[in-house]
């Protein structure tokens, strides 16, 4: 749909815009170009929705997430004490009563499963967070400015890039003890620098875009063209990269915990696995204490994923099949 | 040096007003990178003297074509006009006064528009914040006769041939055609009310049919706004079509300059004509073709620039006048050859004066 | 018997939002040595007809009709046999060689490439082969070995062009083959194109927006339209006394330096071409037609003769007189 030639001739019907009663005048444009926005999103919605691996991915997520917030009302948190009396017999396979069996202390693991969601999706989200800020401001930054701004950062960025993961976080949970701090410090730091380099990248082809070139000629400062221009058309990048991000950081959480860098008092997925192969539990075929922990962090994983790709499809302009 | 061209016989200009636009020999070089092992061996950055020289005046109401190939500088020169380039010599001068004392002030007074309208629009912008920017970012709330920014962005929009203006309001640039969207940011560079409109290419990524009427606009424009309109192009007969005066840039210089009519139906300078010549017509593939691809800023020939393309040099005429010597070995810079008409040629000043004149006579 | 002949072919392309007739009913006929120029504007569908014509269009497009390359039936080809026709019976030479060309392979062995691919010659044997093209194109040999990024824009278009030469077809389209470039080597590439096709008695179909270029090296001259030809006939006769409005108007639109009715005077039409999927009713330029009439609104014309050899799909056209009066007694439409 097209609006008419452009002329004296008399106007045809409009696009789908909301067409305002005649005489009455635009009162406010800018409430409704925020309106139009809620619009837009309501089409990428629409899109979503007809993506399956994104539609699957979302439903998976939502049940972690119904699961991390109302915790205490599927399982008592006293199922983590192992001096609880809903306890049972250790290491029991699943029966109606424990149906995912229970550990070496007695303790239900469906229980501990559900327990675990909050902290590795927690510990995930925050350290994404940390990550997203720092990649973004560090990209946009050298990106934007280009010179002597994005020498410093960019060799700043690759210094943090080789830093090897691991040995970093044995490092630090020996220095500051182990506790899901230092695994939130340490992934933050270790997974800023591929955002910004994927950022960097976008903003410097955007700065190139001739609406840019048009603000500046109408006389923008830095910051108009940054915050109206530049981060707007970053935005839907930053956001998908983001949910990509956040399951990488999940999986280091556990990876993280799993070694025994995590907090000994507080359960999370890889605290489980932790604790069930330092019992043997593997080599025991105590197979329901290892399943379902580890089941859960590569399904909530895979959906962060699926999530991830599919908005990559919808907003990365070249990827959409016109 | 160039003298500053006199722009006689326009009906409409007033002889005693000063210029609107005055640019004095305007240099604008860029610096290519050394590498690190070139540069501890101490070898200097190749230095592209994209413009090398520029003056031009430009009056209200005048449509100027700037035009050339692709590499002679005119978009660099348009862009140094605009402030999006600093000159690394010469001066710009609007109203009398050099455009670095207040750039941002500058900015209202001159007005872009785009070769690509499709790439000039933000597309997470729907059309009526495209065109209001510039009110936005100079802090315009009221217009002149008290107008709301609605109605400033209205009138500009109407302007621009897009009527009824409201119903565009709330179009994203990609439900537009490309005519369409051209005349949006020509709105976006009407609604500051400017005084000259620097157009780069205004019409090339548009289809042929839909360019008259960009075209008539603009030509509207400068009849109802007494709009100056600076056109930068490589397409002769568009500066056939609405230029009042047109300047050929060759290698970061103006080769020619006078008249549209003028320029292009007795051209004097070689390069004029032997672009003249490539103009596609019935039966014209017979005619001489300059050999060769344009050559580079980074590596200026001596003497006139031109030389070693030059048709006249080649086929021995500039020989057979005795400039032959000063086109190797002597700068020029243009020299009026007929009232209004510039050229630098050694063998056109010979050809219509009789006499050679050296360079930074008078 | 011509050499490419094309009859009723239309070409839909499928979409997510539904198909998009991109060429509804076009008929083609280029007779050996001939060069017949295809111009319009954007959608109105001659780069797909490039497309069509060598079955190198998206898998899914729909195409119907009748495309016959020396008497033998394009679409019905099998695979094999088709791409053994491809490129060494008609080539194509693209718009923008800087991206058709592999930017990390030297140019002689892209050139040779197609050589060794048809198996006209082994390795050694192609290499000369190339030396020979690029010396026709106007290159010196020794470029053989260069990579495209050390080529100019010209240079690059004239290693397409030996690239399109090099299995020696009959029939070269030329798609938009100067279009990016400058107009002082777009004239040294439309010397070549015209000379090689003189030399080498080469077919041409020469696409392009620019009438004036189609003027300068076509003998013959096809208008399209909205997925339509509109006008077809000798060059002369459709670029200087044009049938079909349009055709006059997208020839103003390149104007003649030096004529005083040009000066001043921009002439364009109002609107835009339109986008396949919302064609107008009746005659698909009507809503742009400075001489539009009644009846243009809901009679389609088809091809009508302005002479022997020249045709234009306007009702204004004398023999279409006859049949509108027709139409209007059956009661239109």
């Amino acid at each position: 749909m097209r609006p008419p030639p452009t002329s004296t001739e008399a106007p045809t019907t409009a696009p789908d815009a909301h067409i305002e009663p005649k005489g009455a005048p635009l009162t406010n444009p800018r409430a409704i170009a925020r309106a139009r926005r809620k619009a837009a999103l309501g089409r990428v919605w629409r899109e979503y929705r007809r993506n399956k691996m994104g539609m699957a991915g979302l439903i998976v997520l939502a049940i972690f997430v119904f699961v991390a917030i109302f915790a205490p009302l599927l399982a008592s948190a006293c199922g983590l004490d192992p001096t609880c009396p809903s306890t049972g017999p250790q290491l029991q396979p699943p029966t109606p009563k424990y149906p995912f069996g229970t550990d070496d202390l007695g303790r239900s693991v469906l229980t501990l499963t559900i327990w675990g969601t909050r902290i590795s999706m927690m510990v995930g989200l925050i350290a994404t967070m940390i990550t997203m800020v720092i990649g973004t401001a560090v990209g946009l930054t050298a990106g934007y400015y280009g010179a002597w701004r994005e020498t410093v950062l960019m060799r700043f960025t690759d210094w943090f890039l080789v830093i090897p993961f691991l040995p970093l976080a044995i490092v630090l949970a020996s220095l500051l003890g182990p506790s899901f701090y230092t695994i939130i410090f340490v992934i933050g730091i270790t997974s800023w620098p591929s955002s910004a380099r994927v950022i960097r990248a976008q903003v410097l082809s955007l700065k190139t875009r001739s609406y840019v070139e048009r603000a500046r000629a109408l006389g923008a400062s830095d910051w108009h063209l940054v915050t109206r221009h530049i981060l707007p058309n970053v935005g839907p990048l930053i956001f998908a990269n983001t949910v990509l991000i956040v399951a990488v950081a999940i999986l280091s959480e556990s990876t993280l915990s799993f070694l025994g860098l995590g907090d000994p008092l507080h359960t999370s997925w890889g605290t489980i696995l932790e604790n069930a192969f330092g019992a043997g539990a593997p080599f025991a075929g105590n197979w329901w204490w290892v399943v379902p922990p580890g089941l859960a962090i590569v399904l909530l994983v895979l959906s962060f994923t699926m999530i991830g790709y599919a908005l990559d499809d919808i907003l990365n302009p070249k990827l959409r099949a016109r | 040096m160039s003298e500053h061209p006199q722009a006689a016989g326009q009906a409409a200009l007033s002889e005693s007003a000063p210029p609107l636009l005055d640019v004095r020999d305007l240099k604008v070089t860029f610096a290519g990178r050394v590498g690190l092992g070139a540069g501890l061996v101490g070898r200097k950055a190749t230095l592209s003297r994209a413009v090398d020289g520029v003056s031009l005046q430009l009056r209200e109401g005048e449509v100027l074509a700037l035009a050339g190939e692709s590499g002679c500088g005119k978009t660099t020169a348009a862009r140094a006009i605009m402030g999006l380039e600093p000159p690394n010599e010469g001066q710009i001068l609007f109203e009398g006064k050099p455009i670095t004392r207040d750039l941002h002030a500058y900015r209202r007074r001159v007005q872009m528009v785009f070769q690509d309208p499709t790439g000039a629009l933000n597309p997470r912008q729907t059309i009526y914040e495209s065109v209001a920017e510039g009110l936005r970012i100079h802090r315009i709330h009221r217009g002149p006769n008290g107008e709301t920014e609605e109605q400033l962005v209205a009138k500009a929009l109407a302007r621009a041939g897009m009527r009824p203006a409201e119903r565009f309001f709330l179009n994203y640039p990609h439900e537009l055609s490309g005519g369409q969207k051209q005349r949006v940011v020509i709105a976006g560079a009407l609604v500051l009310d400017p005084r000259i409109l620097v157009a780069d290419e205004p019409v090339s990524n548009l289809d042929a049919s839909v360019r008259g009427e960009i075209l008539r606009l603009l030509l509207q424009l400068r009849d109802d706004l007494g709009l100056a309109i600076l056109v930068v192009t490589h397409d002769l007969g568009l500066a056939w079509t609405i230029a009042d005066r047109l300047a050929v840039m060759y290698l970061g210089r103006i080769v020619e300059i006078g008249p549209a009519e003028y320029v292009l139906t007795r051209a004097l300078h070689p390069y004029t004509k032997a672009l003249l010549n490539v103009v596609p017509e019935v039966g014209g593939l017979e005619r001489p073709v300059l050999t060769g691809e344009p050559p580079d800023p980074t590596n200026i020939p001596p003497g006139c620039r031109f030389h070693p393309r030059c048709p006249a040099v080649a086929s021995g005429k500039a020989a057979a006048a005795g400039v032959e010597p000063k086109c190797r070995g002597e700068d020029l810079g243009l020299v009026e050859l007929r009232p209004g008409h510039f050229a630098a040629c050694h063998l056109a000043t010979v050809a219509v004066r009789g006499v050679a004149k050296s360079a930074g006579g008078s | 018997m011509s050499l490419l002949s094309v009859r009723d072919l239309h070409v839909n392309y499928h979409t997510r939002a539904g198909p998009v007739p991109a060429v509804r009913g076009a008929d083609l006929d280029i007779a050996k040595g001939e060069v017949l120029g295809l111009a319009g504007e954007s959608g109105c569908g001659k780069s797909t007809i490039a497309g069509a014509l060598l079955r190198l269009l998206p898998a899914g497009t729909e195409v119907t009709g009748s495309i016959k390359l020396n008497g033998e039936d394009v679409l019905g080809m099998r695979p094999g046999r088709l791409r053994a026709v491809r490129w060494t019976e008609t080539s194509i030479v693209f718009q923008g060689a800087m991206h058709s060309l592999n930017p990390v392979q030297r140019v002689g062995s892209q050139i040779a490439e197609a050589i060794v691919i048809h198996q006209q010659a082994g390795e050694k044997e192609a290499r000369v082969r190339v030396g020979a093209l690029l010396e026709q194109v106007g290159l010196p040999p020794r470029r053989i070995d260069d990579h495209p990024h050390e080529l100019s824009g010209g240079q690059t278009q004239r290693v397409m062009i030996a690239m399109a030469l090099a299995c020696n077809p009959s029939l070269v389209i030329a798609d938009e083959p100067t279009t990016a470039l400058d107009v002082m080597v777009q004239a040294q590439v439309l010397k070549l194109l015209k000379d090689l096709q003189r030399d080498l008695g080469l077919a041409m179909l020469f696409i392009t927006h620019d009438l004036s270029v189609l003027i300068e090296v076509c003998d013959r001259l096809a208008i399209m339209y909205a997925g339509r030809i509109v006008e077809d006939g000798p060059a002369r006769s459709v670029f200087y006394e044009s049938a079909h409005p349009y055709t006059k108007a997208l020839a103003a639109a390149f104007p003649e330096i030096g004529e005083s009715r040009f000066r001043m005077a921009p002439s364009g039409l109002p609107g835009d071409p339109p986008y396949p999927q919302e064609l107008p009713s009746g005659c698909t330029f009507h809503p742009r037609c400075p001489v539009a009439f009644e009846a243009c609104s809901h009679v389609d014309p088809r091809l009508f003769d302005v002479s022997p050899g020249w045709r234009a799909a306007c009702l204004l056209v004398e023999s279409a007189k006859g049949e509108l009066d027709g139409a209007d007694a059956g009661g239109g439409g």
